[in-house]
């Protein structure tokens, strides 16, 4: 047998591999962009010619994907949880629809907040859209996740939600491979209006979706990933969901002395749970995130048992799990040795030496010196370290696209003049709908869309937009003499500040392209050339 | 056996090539192995961190509970006083001496040094003046590498071997500098070593 030392995300893509992938649908974002990278590298994925190229965004993902399992073949589509949001169109419709050829979604969940905006739990969504869920707890299970996922979602005609958290996502375990399936042939469905959601077929197909709510919960009943582990001690019962479970066993290395109920498909299989709450005294509830399955069993009353979890304290209401705070609420602390070190402090990363987001920004302050601080509208890349430090020089950072929406907001409502900088990767992910709604009411903003030719923040990925932003400005109907193209770089500060004043006080929609490529993509550029040379 | 291990620096220095050759070595010998490692918001310049977990018995966590960490093996000084409370009551730390400083508040080095030199088990490496004796600055982690693996429960010749197999895509030359700059930070750690006791 084959064993590989996988991260959990590779160990996803492997097993998505062998359990016959036709194609994988993504946009970057940590800790999710490792399963793509992983598929892109692989040199019998290339040879199959499973599709593994970048999505403009989520939503784009989510759709392409639902296109291949229309056709038959299995498809992934792989995202952080903020991805969800916004792929989220597609992703409660197709639990509509339902699937043809197996149909993973693949989303990375990152509690305690390492690199995104918030920790949303996004059970909540695989329940929302009423679609079976598997939540690994290692990379062995992350790696069998796939194939089980892909049948499971094949024999039920529906989408499978595969959750995982960084934790997973980025360490790496020894994986154990089994033999691989072959891609499925192309299959049309056998309905041909199964994904058609006129009101009339979305109202049959809803119904159907109900009906198999039970055959999901019967699955989990089941499942390979769930296990009902008894013992005596009764005093206390444990249920333990994804990796939950492993910092559970880390505290009882000899095995627990409680029934532990392994948690790792959904919908919560109550037959599990209620021979739980009936045979132990108590019962702690071990979650990474919400308390998704904690909130299901209380319910509203909360009266009936004694549940402890995030709700009641016993474990911190946010945040990711540890193996402290599940010793911790298990009552058994682990004694540390050493105190704390009071004189470290923080080191948060920073932009590059030499990166063009510096000059931008250097550029960008001096524009806006005379002016009352307050109205930069930013957005979400590399560039956001703008808010710290030594630059101070924007002013919000909420969801891929909304610089440009919030600074025509403010606007309308007055703000003049009103900035939006913006990556080149987040403007074509959802900066380009926004400036169109601009555009369409001449809303007196500028837009610097600060175009390092690549996606930085996540590693350096292929930009939608590369070579494509002035035709897309233009398009969307920008008028071309306030498009302006500049070089971020210190020798042309005076000139680039002058000509952002300029766009600044134009009563109508301008954008400023400030294009220099990322040091760093542009270093592995220049090595590969000189190995290509040599 | 068991090593939970806790690699500390700041992105871009190279605790990750430490991690691989570490890890490299326990598969070979047929050990588990769970890595967690830092990814995304591409933590250059920042603090960065990596949990290795070895052990001939199955291994939960990815993540090494703070009270338990065997080892805390660090490229810069300060960033290995960031996990402290991760070491066990016999854990040791050792680490590069040569602060990197990028941030205004650094702390006084002699502060931090005072302090890594206070714990009960540490060893401060002068990373760079020892890599730079046998090979080049830049095989200062190697030397890390070597000042902890006399902590490692792994046999030398086995982590030479890691060594080997993964920079010989580089060359001979860029092997053997790296083995003599684990040699010559195994050599310094076992001297220490034998003088606290
Ligand atoms: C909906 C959503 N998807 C993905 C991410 C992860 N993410 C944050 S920034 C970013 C890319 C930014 O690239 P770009 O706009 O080109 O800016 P750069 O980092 O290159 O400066 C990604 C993929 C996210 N935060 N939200």
């Amino acid at each position: 047998m084959k064993r590989m030392l996988l991260l959990g995300d590779e160990a996803i893509a492997q097993g998505a591999l062998d359990a016959g992938l036709s194609g994988v649908y993504a946009y970057p974002g940590t800790p999710s962009t490792e399963i793509t990278e992983y598929i892109q590298k692989v040199k019998e994925a290339r040879e199959r010619g499973v599709h593994s190229d970048w999505s403009a965004n989520e939503k784009t993902a989510m759709e392409a994907a639902l296109g291949m399992s229309y056709a038959g073949k299995r498809a992934m589509v792989c995202m952080k949880h903020v991805g969800l949001n916004v792929a989220a169109d597609g992703f409660v419709n197709a639990g509509i629809t339902g699937a043809n050829g197996g149909l993973l979604v693949l989303v990375a969940d990152d509690p305690s907040m390492h690199s995104s905006q918030n920790e949303q739990d996004s059970r909540y969504y695989g329940k929302f859209a009423l679609v079976p869920m598997i939540e690994p707890s290692n990379q062995q299970e992350t790696y069998e996740a796939a194939g089980h996922a892909f049948a499971l979602s094949e024999k039920y005609a529906t989408p499978v939600l595969v959750r995982i958290t960084t934790r997973l996502a980025h360490s790496r375990a020894g994986v154990e491979l089994s033999d691989p399936r072959a891609e499925n042939d192309l299959r049309l469905p056998a309905d041909k209006r199964q994904f058609v959601l006129l009101p009339s077929i979305a109202r049959k197909n809803y119904q159907s979706l109900l009906g198999k709510q039970v055959a999901f919960e019967e699955e989990a009943e089941n499942s390979p990933f769930n296990k009902y582990i008894d013992a005596e001690d009764r005093s206390l019962g444990i249920i333990a969901c994804g990796i939950g479970y492993n910092y559970l066993m880390e505290n009882f290395p000899e095995g627990c002395p409680h029934p532990v109920l392994k948690l790792s498909q959904y919908p919560v299989p109550r037959n599990h749970v209620k021979r739980m709450l009936d045979e132990c005294e108590r019962v702690l509830i071990l979650e990474e995130g919400a308390p998704f399955v904690e909130e299901q069993i209380r319910g509203l009353m909360d009266a009936t048992y004694n549940i402890l979890g995030r709700l009641d304290g016993t474990v911190p209401r946010a945040g990711e799990l540890n193996p402290n705070i599940v010793a911790k609420s298990l009552g058994r602390e682990i004694a540390l040795t050493e105190d704390k070190s009071e004189i470290v402090r923080p080191r948060p990363p920073e932009l590059c030496p030499g990166c063009p987001h510096i000059d931008s920004y250097n550029a960008l302050n001096q524009a806006l010196m005379e002016l009352e601080p307050g109205r930069v509208f930013s957005d979400i890349g590399c560039y956001t370290r703008g808010a710290l430090e030594p630059f101070n020089a924007i002013n919000s950072c909420v969801d891929m696209g909304a610089s440009i929406t919030m600074a025509k907001g403010a606007a309308d409502a007055g703000l003049f003049p009103a900035v939006a900088v913006i990556g080149d990767s987040t403007f074509t992910h959802s900066g380009m709908t926004g400036l169109l709604d601009a555009i369409i009411e001449d809303s007196p903003i500028t837009v610097m869309i600060v175009d390092n030719e690549t996606t930085g923040m996540t590693g350096g990925q292929t930009s939608s937009a590369r070579g494509k932003l002035e035709d897309i400005c233009k398009g969307l109907g920008v008028p071309e003499d306030h498009i302006r193209v500049v070089e971020p770089l210190k020798k042309y500060h005076d000139e680039n500040v002058a000509m952002i004043k300029e766009e600044l006080y134009h009563k109508g929609v301008s954008v400023i392209i400030e294009r220099r490529e990322c040091i760093q993509t542009a270093k592995i550029a220049r090595k590969l050339a000189k190995e290509v040379k040599s | 056996m068991k090593r939970d291990i806790i690699l500390a620096g700041v992105g871009g220095q190279g605790i990750l090539t430490i991690a691989t050759i570490i890890g490299y070595a326990a598969v070979e010998r047929g050990l588990s192995l769970k890595q967690a490692e830092v990814h995304g918001m591409s933590q250059r310049g920042g603090d960065v961190q990596s949990h290795l977990r070895i052990s001939d018995a199955p291994i939960y966590s990815d993540l090494i509970p703070e009270g338990r960490a065997d080892l805390i093996l660090g490229i810069e000084p300060m960033e290995t006083l960031r996990y402290t409370t991760y070491l066990a009551p016999d854990g040791w730390l050792i680490t590069n001496r040569k602060p990197f400083v990028n941030i205004t508040d650094y702390p006084d080095y002699e502060t931090v040094w005072k302090e890594i030199e206070d714990l009960p088990r540490s060893i401060l490496v002068d990373g760079e003046k020892l890599a730079r004796e046998v090979a080049t600055a830049r095989s200062m982690n190697m030397v890390i590498l070597g000042a902890g693996s006399p902590f490692l429960d792994i046999p030398a010749e086995d982590l030479e071997g890691a060594i080997t197999a993964i920079f010989s895509r580089k060359g001979d030359a860029v092997v053997e500098q790296n083995i003599a700059a684990f040699r010559s930070g195994r050599a310094f750690a076992e001297e220490s070593n034998l003088a606290t006791e």
